[in-house]
């Protein structure tokens, strides 16, 4: 941790991040690990009660397999975009990061607005959460992400005015480093749900 | 100017360094391995429970590529205590998963009607009345 005094003091008040700056990203990075665990614990849940449907339909009558397939792409997508906007801050190009942010944040929109879409549906048909233990648990697993992905737009739409009014200075670049660690680490856990939720869950 | 010390330091930290190249093919392997897993899903070829293991080999293979081309796991300096935390998250995850399975599909078993255990404990173990 020495190294990094010098480099302080050098740099103060310039473009260099902050000596704290890796203990932040360190600290965050442990917190996506918790987060990890959060969702290996309902992961758990999901498949210990994914049979239990109390004589109701099981997910192979109720998923919508495509509907699911266009869902992911546009996630993997987003997260794509959001790493060419790290790209770009990199390179100091605030404007490129506004734009690829931009993207990030509309197909995330996307996104949360087909999930919500899907639970509508859903519910509507009368496979609400409250109809067995199995739609608890996919409600339970599913929602929790679609939280974290609301998070994540909610967490664009604070941060982004503050890049353009101020630029991308050292404090805004550890801030976009994290959402970025963030919103890529929301695509992972997609692909678990992904796949053991509806492709193993129509099965 | 900024440009190389941002840069020095983000390796440092090793988080969000990457070139076009390494986001392009990560990009392009993931949606590759989702398609794969879907569509070796939906044609339904293999047997169920080959059916499984390759459609968990494919995210567990996505998960890989997304962790080295997207969250550049293992590319900091040493000591490499991102990767050290990520592999203590792993091992707990797979105790709660795998812990939880497997006491619960015990319980389920143990827990059933007398009769219902009866019959399946004579099934499992090969026993004739």
């Amino acid at each position: 941790m020495s190294e990094s005094t010098p480099v302080a003091v050098a740099g103060a008040r310039s473009t260099v991040q902050q000596p704290g700056d890796s203990k932040t990203i360190f600290g965050f990075w442990v917190y996506l690990m918790t987060d990890c665990i959060l969702f290996a614990s309902i992961f758990a849940t999901y498949a210990v009660l994914r049979n239990n449907t109390f004589g109701g339909p099981s997910g192979r009558e109720l998923f919508d397999l495509p509907f699911v397939l266009v869902e992911t792409l546009i996630l993997l997508t987003s997260s794509f975009i959001c790493g060419l906007a790290m790209l770009a801050m990199h390179r100091g190009n605030k404007r490129l990061v506004l734009a690829f942010f931009a993207v990030t944040f509309m197909l995330g929109l996307a996104f949360l607005t087909m999930e919500i879409t899907e639970f509508r549906h859903l519910a509507a048909e009368g496979h609400g959460w409250q109809a067995n233990a199995f739609m608890s648990a996919f409600y339970t697993l599913v929602g929790t992400h679609g939280l974290h992905i609301a998070s994540g737009l909610l967490w664009m739409i604070i941060l982004l005015p503050r890049v353009v009014r101020r630029g991308l200075t050292p404090a805004n670049t550890r801030r976009l480093t994290l959402l970025s660690l963030f919103w890529h680490f929301l695509d992972i856990v997609w692909i678990f749900i992904f796949t053991i939720v509806y492709l193993m869950g129509a099965l | 100017m900024q440009e190389p010390k941002t840069t020095a330091v983000n390796r440092r930290h090793g988080a969000g360094q990457g070139t076009i190249l390494s986001y392009t093919l990560g990009f392009i392997l993931s949606v590759a391995l989702t398609l794969a897993a879907y569509f070796t899903f939906t044609n339904r070829t293999l047997p169920d429970p080959l059916l499984i293991s390759v459609i968990v080999g494919l995210a567990i293979a996505q998960l890989l590529v997304q962790l080295i081309f997207f969250l550049h796991l293992g590319k900091e300096s040493r000591p490499r205590w991102n990767l050290l935390v990520f592999l203590f998250m792993l091992l707990v995850l797979i105790i709660v998963v795998f812990g939880s399975l497997w006491i619960m599909n015990n319980l389920d078993y143990n827990m059933m009607s007398p009769k219902e255990t009866d019959e399946y404990i004579m099934k499992d173990e090969g026993i004739q009345r």
